[in-house]
Formats: C-alpha cells, sequence, structure tokens
C-alpha cells in the first residue's frame, strides 16, 4: 500500500527519508547557451549549433528566455529568486558531453529555498520544503544498440535547458514523493515553463531515499538514477526501502552509492563500480559573468503569472464550495481544470449545487470513461458545453442521475448534446401523478403479501416497491415522486 | 587596376614598410595589394627556415589581394585594405586548416571564422596564412608546438639561433622578418608582448573584452585576449581600431563603444603620470634591461610626464597564482579534445582506451603537463588550497592596480627579464621556465591592457622591450606613451638594419 509512512521490519517500525533532484526540461525554442532549436523526435544531430557540438573557440551566451522560465518556475515553487547567480563548470569525460564538462549551477543557484504543500488522499496537507532550482545543460545521447561495437552519438539534445529542482528530505513515503512530483508537474505545466512529459524525458527523476529507526539521524542514503514515471518512483520508493531494511537488520551497512532502477523487474541495482565514481571539479565558468538579474524585471514576471495551482483551488473552494478534495483534483492538471471552468460557462443556473454536481460527474464517470479508453481530457468526446447540458437536465429534473448516467453514455458514443438524446431515446424523466401512480396500484397489487408485511413493520420493503416502481418505467420516473407517492399511498 | 611586375628592388622595400605606410601607398596608388602581397609571399618563402608560419595560403591571398585593388581601384576601401597580414593559428579560419599547432588539431577546418579574423577581413586584410605558436598557446619559446620551433630572425653576436619567445612566436618572427606586414597574437600571460619584445617589434594585449575570443581556440578563458603585433605604435592602433569591438557571441566581450585609437597617438605625454613599480625590479635583473627601464622613466619625463614611484605588493604572487589559474582553466577547456568528434582520434578497444591514446598522442609535453596541474587544482580536497585561493590572490592582484591607477596614469616597467635566448639555451625546469613570464602576467590577471614597445638593445645587439599597463579600456594611455618611448628610443628594426 501506498500511503505507509512507517515499514515494518522485524526489529520493529522503519522511517523512510526521501529527498527529490527533478530535472525539468525547459520549454524553450532555442537551448540554453546557443541558437539551435530543441524539437524533439528529430533527425539525430540535425539540432546542434558550433556550440553544442563544442567545436574550438565556441562561447556560450545565456537565453533570456530559459532565464526567464526558471525564475517563473522559482515563483511557482514559493521560492526566493537570487538576483545574483553564478554558472559553474561540472568536469567529466563521457562521449556525449562534447565539451567535456556541463555547465550548471553550484554553488550559487538562480533559485533558492521554497517549498510545496502536498495534498494527501486523508485530505491532510503537509509541506515540502525545496533547497534551490537551478539551470543547467543536458548532455547527449548515446545509442548503443545500432552497432555491434560501435556506439552513436546524437546531440540534439546537447544543450537543451534543464530546471534542477532539489527537495528537502522531507518526504516520507511514496505516495508523499509522488504527490509531490504531480503538485510539482501541475505547477510547471499551468506556468508553461516544462510540458512535464516523463514519458519523453523532459521530466526525469533522482530519487535520493534512506531509512532510520524514528527519531535517528538520517541514515546513508541510495540514489536511484532517471526514475522516468510516477508509477516507477513509488515502486522504486518501496522496493529500496526494503532492500535497505533487509540489509540493516541482518547488521550490514548501507553503501552511498547511484543506482539504477530496472523498470522491467521493478528492483534497483547499483550502477557501474567505483572506478567511475567522479570527482566533477566544479569551478566558476570563466566564460560566463554572474547571472545578475534586474529587480524591476524580475518584480514584472511575478506579476504577470497565471493563476497557480494552489490559488486556483482556494477560489474554487470558495466560489463553489467544493471539497478541498475535490478543488485538488480538479486542478491538479492544468487541463482539467481548464475543462471545469470552461463548462461552468453553460451551467443554468450558475450556483454551488449544480457546480458540485459538475465537479462530481466531471470526477467520476468523465473520468472513469476517459481512464478506460485511455483518452485525455483533451480527446474527450463529450465537450465542457455538452457535460453542462447534462446537469442541466438533472438540475431542471427532466432525468434522474440514473438515467443521466445513460445519457451520458450516449453522449460519448454519438457526440451528440443531452437534451437532443433525451428527445431521440425518450429517456425523459416521467413527473406525471398520474401515470406513477397507475404503475404503484400494478405493483402493490401484485405484491399483496409484501405489502402486509411493509404494514406490520417490516420498513425496509419501501426500497424495494420504489425499486420495482422504477424497473417498471424503465428508470424514467421522478424518484422524489415516486418516494412521495409511495409513501402516501402505503400510508 | 593591376601593376605591372614589380621590380625586386621595390619589393624589399615594401616589405619593409609599416601598415600605414603601405596603406598610404596603397591609397595613393604607388604600388598594388597584388604586388604588396608578392612580395611577402616571396618573403615568406626564402625565409622557410624560420618556421614562422603553420600553413602558408599564398592562393588566397593572391585572389583576395586582387579582390582588393578592385575594391581600391573604385575607392571602397576598408580601413586595412589590401595589406597582408599573418594569423596566429589560435584564431578559426573558415575553410582553412586551424591547428593551435597541436597535433589533436592537426587536419582540423573550422566551419566558422572568428569574430576577430572576420573584422579585419571586413575591412579588407589579405591573410597570407597560419602563423606558428607553442602548443595551445602554452609556453614562451615556440618551442611546444607540434610544427617545430620557430626561429627568431635576430641573431646574437655568436650567430646561435634564438627563440623568437612565444607563443605569438610565429607572430613575431613574421613581422620582424618581414613575412607579414602585421600579425594578430593572442596573449594569456605575455603571449603578446614577450615575443614582441624578443623579436624588436610592438605587441598590444588590449584590456580583457576589448576584443572578442569568439572562434579563438581557448587556452585559459579568463586570460585570453587577442591584440597587434606590429612595426610600430601607429599600426597597432591602426589594426587594434579593426579588432576591437562588443561582440554578443562572447559574453566577457565589452559592450563599450571603441574609441578612436589613430588620434592618441600624437597627444604626447605631458602632465601624465607614470608609474614605476619598485616589486617589477626582480633580483639579479640583467643590468641592460635595468638600463633600459631607466631611460625609458627619462624619455617619458623629458616629454612632459611626471614620475612617481608606486607600490604594487602583491606581484611577487602573480607567477604562482597565473600557474594554478591558468592550468585550471586549461584542463577544462581542452577537455573537448578527446578523439570523438573531430581533430585526431587513436582509435581504442574502450571509450576510456579512446581518450587516453588519443590525448596521450595528441597533446605534448607541455600541454599536458598544464592539463594535469589544471585538474589537480581543481581537484576535491585541494580546491581550496590551490584554486579558490589563487582566485582571491587574484583579486588582491587587481587591487595592487586600482590603488595605482588612483595615483597614476600609465605604469612603466620592462617587458621580459632577460633578451631573447638561443634554442639549446631554453630552460629545461619548467618553472624556471615560467620566469620569463613575470613581468606580463600580472596585466592578464588584472585584465588590464599592456603594451611593449621596443626600446633598445642589449650587449649582444638583441632587441629589447619596455611594456606600459594601462588602467582597463585605456588602450589609449598606452599609444600615448608608447608613441614618446618609440620616439626617444629611435628603435631600428630588424628590417632597417
Amino acid at each position: 500500500m501506498d500511503n505507509q509512512y512507517i515499514y515494518e521490519g522485524a526489529s520493529g517500525p522503519w522511517e523512510l527519508v526521501v529527498g527529490l533532484e527533478v530535472h525539468a526540461q525547459v520549454i524553450s525554442s532555442a537551448k540554453l547557451f546557443s541558437g539551435a532549436a530543441t524539437t524533439f523526435g528529430a533527425e539525430p544531430n540535425t539540432q546542434v549549433s558550433f556550440v553544442d557540438a563544442a567545436m574550438p573557440g565556441m562561447l556560450p551566451v545565456i537565453n533570456k528566455f530559459c532565464v526567464e522560465q526558471a525564475i517563473k518556475t522559482g515563483f511557482g515553487i514559493n521560492a526566493e529568486i537570487n538576483l545574483v547567480s553564478i554558472f559553474d563548470r561540472k568536469n567529466y569525460f563521457y562521449a556525449d558531453l562534447p565539451a567535456g564538462y556541463q555547465i550548471s549551477q553550484y554553488t550559487r543557484p538562480i533559485v533558492g529555498k521554497g517549498y510545496l504543500d502536498i495534498e494527501l488522499e486523508d485530505g491532510s496537507v503537509r509541506r515540502i520544503g525545496i533547497t534551490r532550482l537551478h539551470l543547467e545543460q543536458d548532455a547527449g545521447k548515446s545509442i548503443h544498440d545500432q552497432h555491434p561495437e560501435k556506439s552513436y552519438i546524437d546531440l540534439n539534445r546537447s544543450g537543451v535547458a534543464l530546471m534542477e529542482i532539489v527537495s528537502e528530505p522531507d518526504l516520507r513515503s511514496a505516495e508523499e514523493a509522488a504527490a509531490f512530483v504531480r503538485k510539482l508537474r501541475s505547477i510547471v505545466r499551468c506556468l508553461g515553463t516544462c510540458d512535464g512529459n516523463m514519458d519523453q524525458g523532459s521530466m526525469r527523476i533522482d530519487v535520493n531515499i534512506s531509512v532510520r529507526k524514528a527519531g535517528e539521524p538520517f541514515g546513508t542514503r541510495a540514489e536511484i538514477k532517471n526514475v522516468n514515471s510516477i508509477k516507477f518512483l513509488t515502486q522504486a520508493i518501496h522496493y529500496e526501502a526494503e532492500r535497505q531494511i533487509v540489509i540493516l537488520e541482518e547488521g550490514g551497512e548501507i553503501l552511498q552509492e547511484t543506482r539504477l532502477f530496472d523498470s522491467a523487474r521493478g528492483t534497483t541495482r547499483p550502477m557501474r563500480s567505483k572506478e567511475h565514481a567522479h570527482d566533477y571539479r566544479y569551478f566558476p565558468d570563466p566564460d560566463l559573468p554572474p547571472l545578475i538579474l534586474d529587480k524591476a524585471w524580475v518584480e514584472e514576471l511575478r506579476k504577470n503569472l497565471p493563476e497557480l495551482p494552489d490559488a486556483k483551488k482556494s477560489r474554487f473552494m470558495q466560489d463553489y464550495e467544493l471539497s478541498a478534495y475535490d478543488a485538488s483534483v480538479l486542478v491538479a492538471e492544468m487541463e482539467t481544470a481548464s475543462y471545469f471552468e470552461e463548462a461552468l460557462k453553460f451551467l443554468k443556473p450558475l450556483n454551488p449545487k449544480a457546480a458540485k454536481l459538475l465537479a462530481n460527474w466531471l470526477i467520476g464517470e468523465v473520468f472513469g470513461a476517459l481512464n478506460r479508453e485511455d483518452k485525455t481530457i483533451e480527446a474527450c468526446p463529450v465537450t465542457p458545453p455538452h457535460l453542462s447540458g447534462l446537469i442541466n437536465q438533472i438540475q431542471e429534473g427532466i432525468i434522474s442521475g440514473k438515467i443521466a448516467k445513460e445519457v451520458f453514455s450516449l453522449m460519448w458514443e454519438s457526440e451528440k448534446d443531452a437534451k437532443t438524446l433525451i428527445e431521440e431515446h425518450g429517456l425523459k424523466q416521467v413527473s406525471d401523478d398520474s401515470a406513477i401512480l397507475a404503475v404503484i396500484d400494478r405493483v402493490l397489487s401484485k405484491n399483496v403479501t409484501m405489502v402486509q408485511e411493509y404494514k406490520s413493520g417490516k420498513d425496509k420493503l419501501f426500497g424495494f416497491f420504489v425499486g420495482q416502481v422504477m424497473k417498471d418505467m424503465a428508470g424514467k420516473a421522478n424518484p422524489e415522486l415516486v418516494n412521495k407517492l409511495l409513501k402516501e399511498k402505503l400510508g | 587596376m593591376t601593376t605591372p611586375i614589380t621590380k625586386p628592388a621595390l619589393k624589399n622595400d615594401l616589405i619593409r614598410l609599416t601598415l600605414a605606410e603601405a596603406k598610404e601607398g596603397l591609397l595613393k596608388k604607388k604600388f598594388s595589394s597584388l604586388d604588396l602581397t608578392k612580395a611577402y609571399l616571396e618573403s615568406m618563402e626564402s625565409n622557410r627556415n624560420l618556421n614562422a608560419y603553420i600553413l602558408e595560403t599564398p592562393e588566397l591571398a593572391l585572389e583576395r589581394a586582387k579582390e582588393s585593388d578592385k575594391r581600391l581601384a573604385k575607392n571602397e576601401g576598408g580601413l586595412l585594405e589590401g595589406l597582408p597580414l599573418g594569423i596566429k593559428d589560435l584564431f578559426s579560419t573558415e575553410g582553412i586548416q586551424t591547428t593551435a599547432a597541436s597535433h589533436i588539431l592537426e587536419g582540423f577546418k573550422p566551419p566558422y571564422e572568428s569574430t576577430v579574423t572576420q573584422n579585419l577581413q571586413n575591412a579588407g586584410a589579405v591573410f597570407l596564412g597560419k602563423t606558428n605558436m607553442d602548443e595551445f598557446a602554452m609556453g614562451s619559446t615556440n618551442m611546444t608546438s607540434y610544427f617545430g620551433s620557430v626561429i627568431n630572425p635576430w641573431k646574437r653576436s655568436d650567430g646561435k639561433d634564438l627563440v623568437p619567445g612565444g607563443s605569438s612566436g610565429g607572430s613575431a618572427a613574421a613581422v620582424a622578418g618581414g613575412l607579414a606586414l602585421a600579425a594578430t597574437g593572442t596573449d594569456t600571460g605575455g603571449s603578446i608582448r614577450q615575443p614582441a619584445a624578443f623579436s624588436g617589434i610592438v605587441g598590444l594585449k588590449p584590456t580583457y573584452g576589448r576584443c572578442s575570443r569568439w572562434g579563438i581556440v581557448a587556452f585559459a578563458s579568463s586570460l585570453d585576449q587577442p591584440g597587434p603585433m606590429t612595426r610600430d605604435v601607429r599600426d597597432a592602433a591602426l589594426m587594434l581600431q579593426v579588432m576591437a569591438g562588443h561582440d554578443p557571441k562572447d559574453s566577457t566581450s565589452a559592450s563599450l563603444e571603441v574609441p578612436s585609437f589613430e588620434k592618441s597617438l600624437t597627444q604626447g605625454v605631458k602632465g601624465i603620470r607614470v608609474g614605476i613599480p619598485r616589486e617589477y625590479r626582480l633580483d639579479g635583473m640583467d643590468s641592460d634591461i635595468v638600463k633600459l627601464w631607466e631611460n625609458g622613466a627619462k624619455w617619458l619625463q623629458e616629454s612632459g610626464a611626471e614620475i612617481i614611484d608606486v607600490s604594487l605588493p602583491h606581484t611577487k604572487y602573480s607567477l604562482p597564482t597565473y600557474y594554478v589559474l591558468a592550468p585550471a582553466e586549461a584542463s577544462s577547456n581542452l577537455a573537448r579534445y578527446d578523439g570523438v568528434r573531430y581533430g585526431l582520434r587513436v582509435p581504442g578497444k574502450t571509450l576510456d582506451e579512446l581518450y587516453e591514446s588519443t590525448r596521450s598522442e595528441g597533446f605534448g609535453t607541455e600541454v599536458q603537463r598544464r592539463i594535469l596541474i589544471g585538474t589537480y587544482v581543481l581537484s576535491a580536497g585541494y580546491y581550496d588550497a590551490y584554486y579558490l585561493k589563487a582566485q582571491k590572490v587574484r583579486r588582491l592582484i587587481a587591487q595592487d592596480f586600482e590603488l595605482a591607477f588612483q595615483k597614476v596614469d600609465v605604469i612603466l616597467a620592462p617587458t621580459t627579464p632577460t633578451p631573447a635566448f638561443a634554442l639549446d639555451e631554453s630552460p629545461s625546469d619548467p618553472v624556471v621556465m615560467y620566469l620569463n613570464d613575470v613581468l606580463t602576467v600580472p596585466a592578464n590577471l588584472a585584465g588590464l591592457p599592456g603594451m611593449s614597445v621596443p626600446a633598445g638593445l642589449s650587449r649582444d645587439g638583441l632587441p629589447l622591450g619596455l611594456q606600459l599597463i594601462g588602467p582597463a579600456f585605456d588602450e589609449n594611455v598606452l599609444f600615448r606613451a608608447g608613441s614618446v618611448l618609440e620616439e626617444a628610443a629611435a628603435f631600428k628594426s630588424f628590417l632597417e638594419r
């Protein structure tokens, strides 16, 4: 199970300590230090400038837009923006690192301390500290499976801007880690600073995990590199926690090492041996002066931020009386929030009751159907006005909630609006007293014994009669009316 | 228009002209760029024993000279139209081999042109070829070049072959010996000024950021600065005017207006305060050098300057600071020569083997030494004691100058502690060798402009240089004082003897 703060070991409970490093690719048409394009999936080595290939004499020039994106993200994670930051070189040799160093920020990142509030399924909120956000270049890609002896290098990704967002070791469960990533992803998507597409590698996670007995200092941590989905993140944390507990309970020691997550097996294993342990020899990049930000410009960026998920959530709760849980589900993905807000425009009347009903339908029926067909909300065949049209039909008493589900299925298939479908299929709710009374009479006369039992005190049978009436009327009877008339009839 | 074949006598005259004189001759149509270029190409051919060039590009030079003549005929010439120059092989030249005098870049033809050489071309300059240098600009003798040592055109009384200095030794020898009208150099710790002094020419290292480094093979990015190497001070002003300027492709290039340099040449030094830094008077300094320095001060004083003693107390730390910082940056800058994308590749069974073989074979001893030093001083556990400490000392050295320039307008010192030495006298101990840079390195650490002006001869008849160091972005004070020194010294160049 996900929501476990404590792992039970043979020696009693262990506490899990997790910190994340999220590498988020900056949305930008050009790279961090060169003018080359950043199109995903382009032909190998077609998005490479002389700077990206580290040709002799080439120099980096900071891309102002990427800086802007990092600052916006900094505001999104409630962080302080450092008006002076430094770019450092992280030196190591690898075939897909053309310069032999990666330009990153080591001692003075562009964004300092911040935090994210994460909502857990039980409705509680935890504040997770963020240590820093810094800008850095991505490396190229080594391709090892195209030739028996040779490796191929694709430099398209070389020099692409990444934001590395580092959390404090404040996370205590896999659920929290997953909630953190989801929250961060919803923020960067909302800001348009990272697309958050983990399957395309635009968001990758390094996980630092250790275990300890409650109240003790941090244990030795292992780092799991390049986890690329939330599901894998959860699996990796569980596996790694259990691995460490077993070692410790057997009297062993945890090695501070880098491990890889094997998604096929759901396990982690050590990366190559110690001989590749790196001394990165960080030093300030002499090709780049300190990055000095204009305070007024930074303030301007802050003023022009879009509404962030937390603010949107508060607004939904306040304006439409939604529960904290419903509101956070709606704001978790920007597309969902947009869908909801678009649909709200078509509610008649627009009041908290209708909005709440709309939220329930969106979270329940719409999400369920999307999941079943593995569709995104943008591809939802039921449009926001159509969904609100359905809600309006319910609110007006034209159909019951039950019939509405049938109408919804028809809407999903046909992409027609609710009103049309109700007409076409004759699903309009019967609110005619005499028609319902006729059926009630029929049902009661068929079940004389049960009527006797009810009258002698077996109250539970009331529901049975309602069900029989509804069944007879193919669910189209106004349920409130059925209840009322039955009660009158049965005395 | 093209002049018919020039008389040999005229050719000899042509290679003795200064840049400014040649420019005037072209404008007055006394000769064509083709004449001038041919004269240099012939001189290069007959002086190949100096080994001043790694690559001669005669066809290209002739072609460009003809184009220049066409523009000159239409009075559309640029500031350096038709003037044949040597280009240090550290500058990337599009489609033309650029090696940094290293085996690892042998055969490398960059698909781009450095900003400075582009500026020169835009002004109409004709490139004769790529001049020899110390490998990756690391050296003070030009003996670390993969393509062999350069011979100084000057001969000592004993007739021995002398080094031209380094790292811009090929450029210095070419300008001194009549193998180029002027040349580009780069100066990281004295690589323009020291060979200029050894070869009896003018060498100017501009303020860090005055010229773009884009397209110049990097040695130590925070110290490297390109500059002119010329026959006289006026030529240096003329050439710097074209080389300098803000370049958006180099984040460290200064976005400042480039002032007119030429007009400062005649402004004199009346009222200018000249600082004599006492720490530059080294123990056991050659008496010829001491005498030269005294003469320099006297000449400036006689022209109306005020001579003031100044102190630059952290001077003694310059050399160790430089030999921590420059190798540190170099170790990182040279990591890209890995055999993967361009240049030399020595195959290996694994990636690490490819790196090891390529870099062992591709880099010479001095380059390898500096990469090792640089890697060491940046390593975990040593960083604070070496790199970080050196950065702090660098700040103090810069501060020394800032304080001094509150009292004086320019600083006068010798360029080198000795005159040029013979190839076989070159110290085998690298630390002794590094002492050559002791008087030039501080200006690099402080990012200040420095110029070496030939000002006299040693007792063995070898040229000696005086160095002027100015405040940041005040190259004009160097031109003012440099012109006065030049006139007073009445130094006769190699070609004039």
